[in-house]
């Protein structure tokens, strides 16, 4: 059971943009030897009924993720700019297209 | 031509989808790892679709309240069509690949010439399978190399599998009464081309996956097409047909 | 209210390493629960919360993966060309749901290969129903119309769970899966208005899969002692009896339209309750089945580790193909 274990294809996390113009976004993870047999076990996989037009595979290993205990310094510093976003500005009805 | 010829020729297409995807959704549940057991299924699925678009010409063709169950289930072997490759067991995963390898490498450059045929029908129903043919071919190479190239274990199985099957490739590229009668009207395909560009592709990855290509000077098997098959499709067929036969005229 | 909760999370992680200070975290965990804030996989979770959640979702991957073998049966002798290319593609689904809950599973950190390895050595438990045969067409489509009936009763309020990567993959399976329930009722109706024979042989599935369906909810809420803490934890939202009355409510409206019978002579529409009563379980069997006494535990487990088994070879020759082939590419680049 141990050299199984040692044996199992590697974990691949799958990117499906699900319509031209769109991003591609996350829908799961599969197994696969290889970048190209990751990219045809997601079309087989994720792609059954017709959610796709373009895959991307990247072996999990790869993937850095943020520290969620870092969250607070990472993104509430965000919170209090409020002038980022165009409804902070108040402005008279009479300027249109803007 | 008349049209009996050409029917039989439509269920000569859609026998051979119909069998290989028959022994293809053998494998549902019982592959070598979930995305492949994915992989072979949907492989499968494409095939019994082919099968239903050329039944179901082959039934208008036919009148008489033909439909495509008649025509799948209610046929005994002698009157089946298919290739004998079609109908050979699963085997191991060597044989399962190598088997769709081969009828993939024919189905792919029999529906590039028939996507160009006189018939517009079966035109058409190749066009559209071409596609997924194209697939098929890919994913089958791909194992095919791999096992070849893989290790010790699977090259020998490969080697195995080459035994086992080869010698019911000859009858791909063996032309029968309807296909030499329809032929002359540009509706069916010269075999002999269909068989320069197999030979091509297969020595071709046969070569990447470090195989051999038998001598040919081996014996080929034949007859499939003319309804005489190995005893494999009785089995095939009895499994298959059982709830139409034993509860004849009802609805499903 | 938000800053505050990362801000104490911050000072939280600062003392990680202080033991008073797992209680802190466990109470910011539930906080996030009760508010609807899902979990992702590298947040700090309890440990007990982590082992409940691989127990789940792995017996819920397992139970989809043995389940494609009682209808795998009939793909071959499925009874027209429609019929096939629809069992087919349901089976697939199957193994593409088992897939999408493994990978969920793998985000707790733990592989698919030990999961296997829980299942074959009988560690790990999956849905008892799949362990009753599959004894004629008319049970694929009791298995549409029950089985999965009362599996959607149970997923749709998953995909609301509080771990994300399992609520994302049960919200895929509930897309999926809305398709199953249907064809197999489309069976049963085809059957109920057919020959006699047809008609009987769907009375006859519904006999022998109601009860197994019904049981599927599992144990009484009395005798359900993880329900509590699950609730808690949101990753079950409603009890057993919950959903196995409203499951009985439905079906006991729907067999109408099948003109045949649920075989439960005290099923009956009760106005005070505004529910249908229905008659005792038969908890025996329910026991002996998951403790492996079922019709069909041993031939399951057995087609599934023959299946795992025979496929070594072909995983090791892909992944020495693999090696090989990246070794010839470096070489190459080199």
């Amino acid at each position: 059971m141990s050299t199984e274990i040692k044996n199992e294809w590697p974990l691949w996390e799958i990117f499906i943009r699900s319509k031209q113009g769109l991003d591609h976004k996350h829908v799961g993870s599969l197994h696969a030897t290889d970048a190209q047999m990751a990219i045809e076990n997601a079309r087989d996989v994720y792609t059954r009924r017709m959610e796709g037009v373009s895959i991307w595979v990247v072996e999990s290993k790869f993937i850095h993720a943020s520290n969620p205990s870092d969250a607070a310094s990472l993104y509430d510093p965000a919170n209090d700019k409020a002038y980022r976003h165009p409804t902070f500005y108040d402005l008279p009805d009479e300027v249109k297209n803007m | 031509m008349d049209t009996k010829t050409l029917i039989d020729y439509t269920l000569h297409l859609a026998d051979n989808a119909l069998i290989i995807g028959h022994r293809n959704s053998e494998w549902c549940g019982h592959g070598p790892i979930l995305e492949q057991d994915i992989a072979i299924t949907n492989i499968a699925l494409d095939m019994i679709g082919q099968a239903r678009n050329f039944y179901q010409y082959a039934a208008q063709l036919s009148g008489e309240g033909a439909t495509e169950d008649s025509l799948a289930y209610l046929r005994d072997a002698i009157d089946f069509k298919n290739n004998l490759l079609t109908e050979l067991p699963n085997g191991d995963w060597a044989q399962t690949v190598l088997r769709q390898f081969f009828f993939s490498t024919y189905q792919y450059f029999l529906y590039q010439q028939l996507q160009n045929g006189a018939d517009k029908q079966l035109a058409a129903i190749a066009e559209k399978s071409l596609k997924e043919v194209t697939y098929h071919l890919r994913w089958s190479s791909e194992w095919v190399i791999r096992l070849g190239d893989g290790t010790e274990e699977s090259k020998r199985r490969m080697l195995d599998a080459i035994d086992e099957i080869w010698s019911y490739t000859g009858e791909l590229f063996i032309p029968v009464n309807f296909e030499l009668l329809t032929i002359g009207d540009g509706i069916s395909i010269d075999l002999s081309m269909i068989k320069i560009s197999w030979d091509k592709k297969v020595k071709a990855v046969f070569e990447e996956a470090i195989l051999p290509i038998p001598a040919d000077t081996i014996w080929m098997q034949s007859g499939g097409k003319e309804g005489k098959h190995t005893e494999q499709l009785g089995f095939i067929l009895a499994e298959m047909q059982f709830l139409q036969r034993a509860y004849p005229n009802s609805n499903w | 209210m938000l800053t505050f909760v990362s801000t104490a999370f911050l000072f939280l992680f600062l003392n990680r390493n202080n033991p008073n200070m797992e209680k802190g975290f466990e109470e910011i965990f539930q906080d996030k629960i009760d508010k609807e804030i899902r979990i992702e996989p590298k947040d700090w979770m309890p440990e007990k919360y982590r082992q409940t959640l691989i127990r789940q979702i792995s017996q819920h991957a397992h139970s989809e993966i043995v389940g494609m073998l009682p209808e795998g049966n009939w793909i071959t002798r499925a009874p027209n060309l429609r019929r096939k290319a629809i069992l087919l593609a349901k089976v697939q689904d199957e193994a593409g749901h088992g897939l999408y809950l493994y990978s969920a599973a793998e985000t707790l950190g733990i592989t698919r290969d030990e999961m296997y390895a829980q299942l074959h050595s009988g560690k790990a438990k999956y849905s008892s129903i799949f362990n009753y045969p599959t004894l004629s067409w008319a049970d694929i489509g009791a298995i549409g119309w029950l089985v999965d009936g009362a599996a959607i009763m149970n997923q749709v309020p998953l995909c609301r769970n509080s771990f994300g990567p399992y609520a994302r993959a049960m919200v895929r399976v509930c897309k999926e899966e809305s398709f199953h329930q249907r064809q197999g009722f489309e069976i049963l109706l085809t059957l109920s208005k057919g020959t006699a024979a047809q008609k009987r042989m769907a009375q006859d599935a519904i006999d022998r899969w109601w009860w197994p369906s019904v049981m599927m909810f599992g144990p009484k809420d009395d005798e359900s002692p993880n329900t509590i803490q699950s609730m808690k934890w949101k990753i079950k939202r409603f009890t057993n009896d919950e959903l196995r009355q409203k499951f009985i409510d439905v079906c006991a409206e729907q067999i109408k339209v099948l003109g045949l019978v649920i075989p439960d002579k005290d099923l009956k529409w009760n106005e005070a309750t505004g529910h249908y009563n229905f008659g005792e379980i038969n908890w025996d069997e329910f026991w002996q089945v998951v403790q492996g006494n079922g019709p069909c535990n041993k031939e399951r487990l057995e087609t599934r580790k023959k299946a795992w088994e025979e496929g070594a070879w072909v995983r090791e020759a892909a992944s020495a193909y693999a090696e090989k082939r990246k070794q010839k590419q470096s070489l190459h680049a080199a």
